[in-house]
Parts: C-alpha cells; sequence; structure tokens
C-alpha cells in the first residue's frame, strides 16, 4: 500500500496563480522521496498539501490511505521545518513532548517517550536546556524528534537543513539516514541541493516552475546504508548530473540560455 | 557520526547569589545620581534662597513625613487598594477582550476604532464623571478611572501579542490536529506572556495615577490624593511633597511586585529587557 497516494494534484492559489498542476505521485512504504526543484515551482506546497496544512484546489491526496484532512486528524504524519520552529519557553524535553500531551499521553509514558528520542537524535543530557542555549544544527535534531516523537508513518520535511552551514548539513544527513532507518518511517523531503537530494533518498522528484509540476523522478540506487564515503563514488556523481540535467531542462530559464538566439529574433 | 554534547557550551546561568550581586552593582549609578540630585536640591536652596514653602528641602520633607508616618502610609493604602481593584478590572477585561479579539477578528475590526476613541478621553475630564455616576467617597469611583486607564494599553499589547505567532507555529499544531483552544493555551498564550507583562508593569503606574487624579475631584477623607489636594490648597507644601513621595513608593512597589511576578512567570525564557 502506497503511504502517500497523489492524484491529478493541482493548486490554484486566490489571485490566479497556478502553483501546482497535474501531480501524480506514489509513494510506498519506507521510501525515503526528495522533491527538488527551483524557487516556486511548488515544491513546499506540495508537501503542505501532504500535510493538509493547505487544500489542493483539484485532485485528490490520501495519506495511509486516508484522505489528508482524516490523516492530519489522524497524526499520522510528523512534520520539520526549515526553521526548527520551537517553543521558546518549553525545554527541549518539554518541546519534544508537546504532541504527546496534545495525544494525551501520561506523563510516564511521554517521559519514557522523550527519553527515547533524545536518544535516537544524540541530545542525551539535554533535556532541560531552552532552545536558545542549543546551536542550530542541535535545535533542528529537537525538532526532528519531536516529529517522530508519536511514531508517525510519515515524516514531511521542509528545507530542514537549509539553514545550516554545510558541514552541519552533511553531517545532519548522516543522523537523518540514520534516524530513518532506526524509526523505519517514509520520508518525504524537500530541497535546494542536488547533492543532498541524491544522498538521502530512495528517490528523486524533479520539479519544474510556472506551473510547478513533476519533470522526472530519478531512481537512486546507490547501496544502503549509506556512509560519508557513498559521496564520493562514480555511480553519486552520475546519479547527481543525471538530476542537474533533468533540473535544467525543466527550467524555461535555463531553455532561454540555452538558445539566446532564437529569443533576439522574433 | 556523534556528536559529543560538550560540542555545545550552554550559556552560563551563574547562581542567584551572584546575579542579586551584579544586580547590586548595575544599581550604584543610579544611587549616585540620586544622592547628587538631593544634594544639589538641598544646598542650592539655602543658597539661591528660594522661599522654603516653594521648595521644601529633601531633609524637611522627610522629617514631615516621618511626623506624619502613620497618617500617610494609611492614606497610601487606601489609596493604593482603589489602584489595585481598578489595575485587576482594567486589566482583567482587557485580558478578555484581548482574547476574544484575536479569536474572532471580524469583532475586532468593528469594535477597535471605538477603543481607540475611548482611550482618547481626557481622564482628567473623565474623572468627575466617574465621581458623579459612582459614590465619590467610595472607592469604587476611583476603581472605574483606574480601571479605564489601564485597560487600553494592555488591550494592544495583548493582542499585539496573540497574533504575533508565526505562522509555522500554528501549522505545528495544525500538524498535531490540536483545535483552537489548545493552539490559544499551547502557543499563543505564551507566546503573549512577555508583551502582557510588559503593559501589566505599565498599568501598575497608571492605576495609581488614575486613583489619585480622581481623588482631586473629591473622595474620602482618608484618600492619599484628597490629603496631598487639600495640603497643597493650603500651602503645606511639605506635608504635599511628603505625600507626593508616599504615593510613588506604592506606585513603584506595585510595580516591583509584578516585575518579580513576570520573572517568576517567564524563567526560562530569554530576558527582553536587560
Amino acid at each position: 500500500m502506497s503511504v502517500v497516494e497523489i492524484k491529478d494534484v493541482g493548486k490554484t492559489f486566490e489571485g490566479g496563480t497556478t502553483a501546482l498542476e497535474g501531480i501524480e505521485l506514489a509513494i510506498g512504504e519506507r521510501e525515503f522521496v526528495s522533491l527538488i526543484g527551483p524557487s516556486g515551482c511548488g515544491k513546499s506546497t506540495l508537501l503542505r498539501i501532504v500535510g493538509d496544512l493547505i487544500r489542493p484546489t483539484a485532485g485528490t491526496v490520501r495519506v495511509n490511505g486516508k484522505p489528508a484532512p482524516q490523516a492530519r486528524a489522524d497524526r499520522d504524519y510528523g512534520i520539520v521545518f526549515q526553521d526548527a520552529v520551537l517553543y521558546d519557553w518549553r525545554t527541549v524535553a518539554r518541546n519534544i513532548s508537546l504532541p504527546l500531551e496534545l495525544a494525551r499521553w501520561n506523563r510516564r509514558r511521554r517521559t519514557g517517550r522523550v527519553q527515547e528520542m533524545l536518544r535516537l537524535v544524540e541530545l542525551g543530557g539535554f533535556e532541560s536546556h531552552y532552545p536558545w542555549q542549543l546551536s542550530g544544527g542541535m535545535q533542528q535534531r529537537v525538532s526532528i524528534a519531536r516529529a517522530l516523537s508519536f511514531d508517525p508513518a510519515l515524516l514531511l520535511m521542509d528545507e530542514p537543513f537549509g539553514a545550516l552551514d554545510e558541514m552541519t548539513r552533511e553531517r545532519m544527513n548522516l543522523e537523518l539516514l540514520r534516524i530513518w532507518e532506526a524509526s523505519g518511517s517514509t520520508i518525504v523531503f524537500v530541497t535546494h541541493s542536488i547533492a543532498e537530494a541524491v544522498f538521502l533518498s530512495t528517490r528523486v522528484v524533479v520539479m519544474s516552475p510556472r506551473p510547478g509540476r513533476i519533470s522526472d523522478v530519478i531512481e537512486i540506487d546507490l547501496q544502503q546504508p549509506r556512509t560519508a564515503a557513498t559521496r564520493e563514488e562514480p555511480r553519486f556523481f552520475e546519479l547527481v548530473t543525471r538530476v542537474r540535467e533533468a533540473l535544467h531542462l525543466g527550467s524555461d530559464l535555463d531553455r532561454k540560455l540555452a538558445a539566446p538566439a532564437a529569443e533576439a529574433q522574433p | 557520526m556523534t556528536t559529543a554534547p560538550v560540542a555545545v557550551q550552554p550559556i552560563p546561568r551563574g547562581t542567584l547569589a551572584g546575579r542579586v550581586g551584579r544586580r547590586a552593582l548595575d544599581w550604584v549609578p543610579a544611587l549616585v545620581v540620586l544622592v547628587l540630585v538631593f544634594l544639589i536640591w538641598q544646598e542650592s536652596i539655602a543658597v539661591f534662597h528660594i522661599k522654603k514653602f516653594l521648595a521644601p528641602q529633601p531633609t524637611a520633607i522627610a522629617s514631615t513625613f516621618w511626623t506624619n508616618r502613620h497618617e500617610l502610609i494609611s492614606a497610601g493604602w487606601f489609596t493604593f487598594q482603589e489602584a489595585l481593584g481598578g489595575f485587576a478590572i482594567g486589566c482583567g477585561l482587557a485580558l478578555v477582550v484581548a482574547l476574544v479579539l484575536a479569536r474572532w477578528r471580524g469583532v475586532g475590526r468593528a469594535l477597535m476604532p471605538y477603543m481607540i476613541a475611548a482611550n482618547a478621553i481626557p481622564i482628567i475630564a473623565f474623572a468627575p464623571i466617574m465621581n458623579a455616576w459612582f459614590d465619590p467617597f467610595s472607592k469604587g469611583s476611583k476603581m472605574a478611572i483606574a480601571a479605564v486607564l489601564c485597560f487600553f494599553p494592555v488591550l494592544v499589547n495583548t493582542l499585539r501579542g496573540l497574533t504575533s505567532v508565526r505562522p509555522q507555529s500554528i501549522e505545528l499544531m495544525r500538524s498535531y490536529a490540536a483545535g483552537e483552544l489548545e493552539t490559544f493555551r499551547r502557543v499563543r498564550i505564551p507566546t503573549a506572556l512577555p508583551f502582557i507583562f510588559t503593559s501589566l508593569k505599565i498599568a501598575t503606574v497608571l492605576a495609581m495615577i488614575g486613583a489619585i487624579v480622581g481623588e482631586y475631584f473629591g473622595g474620602a477623607f482618608t484618600a492619599l490624593g484628597v490629603l496631598i489636594d487639600s495640603r497643597s490648597t493650603t500651602f503645606q507644601f511639605k506635608e504635599a511633597w511628603a505625600g507626593i513621595g508616599v504615593a510613588c513608593a506604592y506606585g513603584i512597589a506595585f510595580y516591583l511586585a509584578v516585575a518579580l511576578l513576570e520573572r517568576l512567570t517567564l524563567r526560562g525564557v530569554p530576558s527582553t529587557d536587560d
């Protein structure tokens, strides 16, 4: 069964901008799918539609076999944004336990799960720190722990490492793969970075702008589990090149750049 | 691929004694200014032959205070009770109205112009009317004036706080299938708390001013405003000054009490005002 099933989804905003058109995508259990594309291609919009944070104007989305609003009501997914969006007045432990409080878990169960999550993201000992006492990478790990705390089948990530420096980002990529492995969840991951998409994913979905649509889907057949050495394999570079070419084909800006003569002569 | 937890240095919070010690040092410049002002005041009255009844020397005011301390402190207490009552009513109403306006924006669009207009009412003109509406010798009439003064700043700041939540914080709550009530309780209100406390601190001082202004237009003989008013009209300026000093002392104590409450409530939240 597909964890996410997107059928002919379109989104036109008030004012007439078409953000998405004719999106078809099925994501299976334990897949790691990246959505990549230039700004304005609607990848974040698509992620929000999957999470029922915004409604599509056409088509249907099913998560775990249920309509997206039902899946949200059942807390079937966790979400991580580019900013960690931690609540300043809550300690690390209480940030992680927030969704559990909302799901009415009792205190003992919550404490147990928070400890488990802190171990998963390797932040043991930081439970009583406040978010502003942590580095950006650590804040994002708290955010991931919070998204996974209630054991959702699906993890939605909207450029989660976009604000981090390259070094921290590469380390977080490895961390995320380890967490993915350990938690057994399905991940939909929005990113700007080709290398990040290839390194992390089992499939890369390439999107093109105006209107946002899927221009290519590329299977990433790199061996699992991936390590720092994966980034140096020839196959990694081949796949990076494939994604880059798919991106450029899909972008009308590049079409213009490729054919300046045609533009100049009407 | 592990990160050693030692990689992060939590911001040192220091011991309580250490923080108090640093605080005490912080006060030194302000104290120096205070002492200087009193010295200059005290000496210039003698040097420039200023008439004693116009600007009594600080020492004279202090000794007048000491002689009349029981009367002054109990008058101050009477007025403070009015201020406190008005503060509670005004701030309480403002908090409730702010919650309603934050929840139903349409209501806000309908009511806000009138709230702003109400805020423009000169309190001096309003005070005698309140004395007419309510018994001028009761505490109620002064509470009404203090409440009106407190209402607007608390309303505006609370509303600002409740609506200055980052959109992603709200999206996150939506993703947890949290209802409106939960979102207010766990996100909007905690976000608004620093704003609310800032306005409550402003309101403490306004409440004292409101109560005293109200008493100027008539009030119980045991009230501080009435006392200051009657002493100044009979040229007992030392007594009037001592009364003003007592009013300030109550106002400052009120302010500090709310500031302390703020500290206790917002523990852990990085402080914005120091």
